[in-house]
């Protein structure tokens, strides 16, 4: 995708404009209420009047004026992310050019930041699109419809991301073990940084790139979901809970909520490599769907 | 815990008398500052705008033109490490006297705070919208070529509420819990 590619009128698909433009609104303003949840129930953990106490106050009341008020959960709104699922034989060039024309009125009317910025001059492009965004993921598959999911990732926490190679001197060999303490190790150095309490997306191995964008797409599963691997399961509930009693709380202020969920994924690896990729997701964790007919109308919403 | 009340311009003596973990609630002018406002200061450009007794915000909003007037959308702190390198001479050569940001600061911006008398300020990070209730009016911007993120807006702000984790006597929180986080984490390594 380049900025300078022809962009098709919106008049071709003024349904899908308007759906796409409405599905970028709810992801900016409204925090799934999965998450919601998660973000409720972390407060009656941590002490009465304590600092972390007062952050997730404080985060509770910015959801509730988010969504009544239709603006920016967090002023990064991040990278955008769709991941599309479409039937086969479906335009999707004609898909890219109508919602990159979404993400441009919606940037115009504040649901998203003017976040694009080219890497050498610094020049921002001003509307969001330019070189690598917004970034596309395309599937097909044999339904009849077509799946949105948009996330928008912020910059604070994608900073925090980190991908180890094992075995590592310090965190140990290539097995389970070596694996959490790595992921933990990632929990350890994004204190503060990252807005906490955070959600962690995890691959186990896959290629640099790949493992990357594993584990991000790892943070598309709810967060009560349960992995279909026991073993992953099982580790995703330990380095919750590990996380929980490192007392680092949120926005690292000291507490008991450290992380919200853990979503571990694996890909196979070569026999040379094996890499652990950790994607941190802040709390204000921005990510929502809705299912889409041939017109362009909106059907169902996710999340 | 009692809130402190600050009005900007802040002397000195006020700010030597907070300490971490104290509650703060701003009301006057803040100017916002990140990236490519302390990068350019530090290559020996003047500030459009004087900085003493102000308090820089590490910031980068969501704002809309309405009309002939600026709207703030939203506008939460960003990670403030990345003005390590920079923050320490800005407090120094300006005479800033607060810095308000998420995520916390290292040494050179904490022996900064020490020496000439600064504190920084947690807000909470991703809580755009909370931070932007307390904002009233945008009076004007400068270094609007540096696109809209990184441009330094004059904020006028009541009741802003921050969290001393940083202070003048040395002290920081981001310190303490990372030694603490990283004992209890080697305590239960797998």
């Amino acid at each position: 995708m380049t900025a300078s590619a022809p962009i098709r009128d919106i008049s071709a698909q003024p349904a899908l404009f308007q759906t796409i433009l409405e599905l970028i609104r709810r992801t900016s303003t409204q925090l799934p209420d999965d998450v919601v949840r998660a973000v409720t129930a972390a407060r009656k953990e941590e002490a009465e009047g304590s600092n972390a106490d007062v952050a997730l106050n404080v985060i509770g009341c910015n959801i509730g004026l988010a969504r009544e008020n239709s603006l920016p959960l967090c002023q990064d709104t991040g990278t955008i992310l769709f991941y599309v699922h479409t039937p086969v034989g479906y335009d999707q060039i004609e898909f890219e050019e109508i919602a990159t024309q979404a993400v441009r009125e919606a940037t115009k009317v504040g649901y998203l930041r003017q976040n694009s910025v080219d890497s050498i001059t610094g020049k921002n492009t001003g509307d969001n699109t330019g070189p690598g965004s917004p970034v596309f993921h395309f599937m097909q598959w044999r339904k009849p419809h077509v799946e949105v999911k948009l996330m928008l990732k912020g910059g604070g926490c994608e900073n925090m991301n980190a991908q180890y190679s094992l075995p590592h001197p310090d965190l140990g060999g290539r097995d389970l073990k070596g694996v959490e303490n790595a992921i933990l190790d990632a929990v350890l150095q994004a204190q503060g940084q990252g807005c906490g309490p955070g959600i962690l997306g995890v691959c186990i191995g896959g290629d640099r790139a790949t493992g990357y964008s594993y584990a991000k797409e790892q943070l598309l599963r709810t967060m009560d979901d349960t992995n279909d691997d026991p073993l992953l399961a099982d580790l995703e509930s330990r380095v919750v809970d590990k996380a929980n009693q490192s007392g680092i709380g949120p926005m690292g202020f000291g507490g008991r909520t450290t992380l919200l969920a853990c979503k571990i994924g694996k890909q196979n690896r070569l026999p040379a490599s094996f890499f652990v990729s950790v994607a941190y997701m802040c709390w204000a964790y921005r990510r929502r769907g809705v299912t889409v007919d041939m017109a362009g109308n909106a059907g169902e919403w996710l999340y | 815990m009692a809130t402190v009340k600050l009005t900007t311009p802040i002397d000195e003596a006020t700010i030597r008398s907070l300490h971490v973990g104290d509650t703060v609630s701003i009301s006057g002018r803040l100017y916002t500052g990140r990236d490519a406002v302390h990068h350019r200061l530090h290559e020996g450009v003047k500030p459009p705008v004087d900085l003493k007794g102000q308090i820089i915000y590490h910031c980068g909003p969501v704002m809309v033109k309405e009309g002939d007037r600026w709207v703030c959308k939203a506008a939460g702190p960003t990670t403030s490490s990345r003005e390590e390198p920079y923050q320490w001479e800005v407090i120094r050569n300006f005479g800033i006297r607060g810095v308000i940001g998420k995520g916390g600061m290292g040494e050179k911006t904490l022996n900064a705070c020490r020496e000439y008398g600064a504190v920084y300020m947690h807000a909470i990070g991703g809580a755009a919208q909370v931070c932007a209730a307390s904002i009233k009016r945008v009076d004007g911007v400068d270094w609007m070529d540096l696109g809209s993120p990184e441009a330094i807006w004059h904020l006028w702000v009541e009741e802003f509420m921050a969290i001393v984790t940083m202070d003048a006597h040395g002290q920081s929180l981001h310190k303490q819990v990372f030694e603490e986080s990283k004992r209890k984490l080697a305590a239960l390594k797998a």
